[in-house]
């Protein structure tokens, strides 16, 4: 510990590399990642679907045909008491998906989409198939009613957004490295989730923990293979970035060639029932993220608070040399930070695939919501990033109310532009930081 | 073998083609900006959105001819750099890259958004504007030319040549400018931005010069792109077009005058000639199809790309012809 205090005064520590645990590590992830597309092909083509709206419930005992688009009948099932129907296909290809009306219960009617849909199914997917079914309540409540139902929604969102976040502004509090490749480690954690869950068969929450461990060893990963190696050649700030850039690229379109550009969901939870609160409602799957999240931060603060460890990170954020020279493991402190961030980024894409699906490129669109997020609390403090994020996430929600829902994160892009001009150091972040 | 060969002259053609302009033309400014003055613009992309959709909403939408919608197009492009530069300017580097990919990606997504599409024709974009400038070309616009075994319609060769004498004049212009008085400030600030403001020079206002001039360059691709295929679409200007160029720029070398062209001309060689020859060897089934389907052919070059940024920014940032000490590595 006490030859950190002899070491160059620079943003980018120098340190040993722990070559073998970089290899083990590198070996591990290359057999996960052969793994996966032997696993996903293993399934076989197929259509699935759930009937529910939130007053009815799930709906069961409707009789689902399917025919190919030329015609032929395929098969026929029913759903089950989750409203849920799975019919397998021959291949891949175009096919007719018809549900019967008369089988619906009173009150539900079917969507604008009506009572047949035509989908595309790819090889080796399990297409779903949206019906939209309509039970009157899309357009129900008055005004304060909706802005309340928003807010708790922003509030959801803006954790979400924080606890993936808490980690990109650690590192870079204790690195100085605007990490572009984030929203990547959000991505590779929800999808490693889904294949642990949907195609590995393992309930949600035992799967979400694995995907968590996968993650911290993802975000490991990444100090050790890149980042540690890159601080010892001292390469700067900006050439960092553009690496960080490059990663995510790499990362990203890699993960669409193994995983695909479907969108899909989890394997549980999905047939929830939304519970009546008085002025909102909420599935429990929601409450869960909400509840999820702020026991997560809440560990957080705590650990940057009271630990050892926490005080290290936030030591070292503040003043790295100081913190070197007092006798403190900088890239310990790093290494930490890294994984930490990785499992959390992991926790906050199986949270975000829980309430939009798992996506290839979820991640990426979350990642500049992340960035209004710690730019708006002050770059580099953890407790910026978490109010921060909130704001982001409720304001988004919240501009629902004037704005149509597909250009609402404009309006957090907008937010993000219009506080830069007003208060450049964010709301906790310090002058001295802005340059 | 005679695939190979396919695959050598259709990348001969992407090597003259006009996405080798687009990307010119976008890291001819994005050269301007990250080689010359060390501002990191993250959304020239965005720029070029506007000069394409400049031209398209002008004539498709207002009925305004061809010209007028240039104009509309670079003035949209002027504006953007001034709402971009005004707040970000005076912070440090990662802000300005920060806010322009942001403001780029909320662009794209108003431009395809259900509320805008009365304007910009949503995700389907707009189409039919380019016929003013394609029959003013001096030779049959539909005829077919053999150049070198590659085949060319009339109107892709007059987009070609006159896309390629935008970045000849650009890359001259740039060439002046950066031996002009007003460059060698610029080239003190990315070097020293204290030291200059020192000297009494108003930094604030030269990266504002710069982050303009860069932002029209890129609309002019976007407007070179839009007129080539015929069509504007939002989802046709995605941030990886950006990295494309940002890699592009690099490949050749930043702050040198022929580097973004020589770096574009490359990259989309190497990119369609990896293209071709994938497909070509998976359809052989030298590549097993479990290990690599062509369907992943177009994201495996995108994977290529950003493995190659890396690496040549950890390896050589200077490019082909930089200068090692002529490249901004290092925030300020």
């Amino acid at each position: 510990m006490g030859t950190s205090a002899r070491r160059r005064p620079s943003r980018w520590l120098p340190g040993r590399r722990p070559l073998v645990l970089t290899l083990l590590l590198a070996a591990f992830t290359m057999a996960l990642a052969m793994l996966m597309p032997g696993v996903a092909s293993a399934a076989n083509e197929a259509v699935t679907g759930t009937l529910q709206t939130s007053r009815s419930g799930p709906i069961a005992g409707v009789p689902v045909t399917v025919e190919t688009a030329a015609g032929d009948p395929v098969d026929t099932a029913e759903t089950d008491e989750d409203g849920r129907f799975s019919v397998p296909v021959p291949g891949p290809g175009e096919y007719e998906v018809t549900i019967d009306p008369e089988a619906l219960p009173d009150g539900v009617e079917l969507g604008e989409r009506g009572e047949s849909l035509t989908v595309t199914v790819g090889p080796n997917r399990a297409q779903p198939v949206l019906f939209g079914l309509a039970d009157g309540t899309s357009n129900a409540g008055g005004g304060s009613v909706e802005a309340v139902q928003l807010l708790v929604d922003g509030i959801r969102f803006g954790l979400l957004i924080a606890v993936c976040a808490v980690g990109l502004s650690l590192i870079y509090g204790t690195t100085g490295l605007t990490n572009f490749a984030h929203g990547e480690l959000v991505t590779i954690g929800a999808v490693v989730a889904w294949y642990i869950n949907v195609q590995g068969g393992i309930p949600l929450i035992p799967a979400t923990i694995i995907a968590m461990i996968v993650g911290a060893a993802v975000g490991a990963l990444n100090e050790l293979a890149i980042w540690r190696p890159l601080r010892r050649r001292g390469t700067g700030l900006v050439a960092a970035l553009v690496v960080s850039i490059g990663l995510s690229m790499l990362l990203r379109y890699l993960v669409q060639i193994v995983y695909g550009g479907f969108s899909s969901p989890y394997a549980d939870f999905q047939t929830q029932r939304t519970i009546d609160y008085g002025v909102f409602t909420m599935t429990n799957r929601s409450l869960a993220s909400i509840v999820i999240s702020v026991v997560v931060l809440v560990l957080v603060a705590l650990m940057l608070q009271r630990t050892a460890i926490g005080k290290a990170m936030r030591a070292v954020a503040d003043n790295r040399d100081l913190a070197a020279s007092s006798g403190i493991d900088v890239n310990r402190v790093i290494l930490v930070v890294w994984m930490m961030g990785g499992a959390l980024a992991t926790l906050g894409g199986v949270l975000l695939g829980l309430s939009d699906q798992v996506q290839w490129d979820m991640g990426f669109r979350l990642l500049l919501l992340m960035f209004a997020g710690v730019t708006l609390g002050g770059l580099g403090t953890a407790y910026g990033a978490l109010v921060g994020s909130l704001i982001v996430g409720v304001f988004v929600q919240m501009s629902t109310l004037v704005i149509p829902s597909d250009v609402k994160y404009v309006g957090g892009l907008l937010l993000l532009i219009v506080i830069l001009v007003l208060r450049p150091q964010g709301i906790l972040g310090s002058r001295a930081r802005i340059g | 073998m005679s695939e190979l060969l396919d695959a050598f002259a259709i990348a001969g053609k992407a090597f003259f083609g006009f996405q080798a302009i687009f990307f010119a033309l976008l890291a001819i400014g994005i050269n301007v900006h990250f080689g010359y003055t060390g501002l990191l613009n993250f959304g020239q992309i965005a720029f070029a959105m506007l000069g394409g959709f400049g031209i398209a909403i002008s004539v498709s939408m207002w009925g305004l001819p061809f010209w007028v919608g240039v104009l509309v197009g670079v003035a949209a492009a002027v504006v953007l750099a001034l709402l971009l530069g005004l707040p970000t300017l005076r912070l440090r580097a990662d802000y300005l890259s920060i806010v322009t990919i942001a403001a780029a990606e909320g662009l794209r997504l108003l431009f395809r958004s259900v509320s805008a599409t009365p304007v910009t024709g949503g995700t389907r974009g707009l189409s039919a504007f380019n016929a003013d400038f394609i029959n003013l070309a001096p030779w049959d616009p539909a005829g077919r030319h053999q150049i070198l075994g590659t085949s060319w319609s009339g109107g892709e060769l007059w987009v070609a040549l006159i896309g390629w004498l935008l970045v000849t004049v650009f890359s001259l212009l740039v060439w002046q400018l950066m031996r002009s008085p007003w460059g060698r400030v610029v080239k003190a600030i990315r070097e020293d931005e204290d030291a200059v403001r020192a000297l009494g020079k108003n930094v604030y206002a030269y990266k504002m010069q710069a982050l303009v001039l860069g932002g029209v360059i890129g609309a002019f691709g976007g407007m070179v792109y839009a007129v080539a295929t015929g069509s504007a679409i939002p989802d046709q200007y995605q941030n990886a077009n950006t990295f494309l160029a940002y890699a592009a720029l690099i490949l050749g070398g930043a702050a040198r005058v022929l580097g973004p062209v020589i770096g574009s001309m490359l990259l989309l060689f190497i990119l369609q000639f990896a293209d071709t020859g994938l497909r070509a060897l998976i359809d052989n089934g030298i590549i097993p199809e479990a290990l690599l389907s062509s369907t992943d052919v177009a994201q495996i070059r995108f994977v290529l790309v950003g493995l190659g940024l890396m690496l040549l920014l950890v390896f050589r940032p200077q490019g082909i012809f930089g200068d090692r000490r002529e490249v901004m590595l290092d925030a300020r």
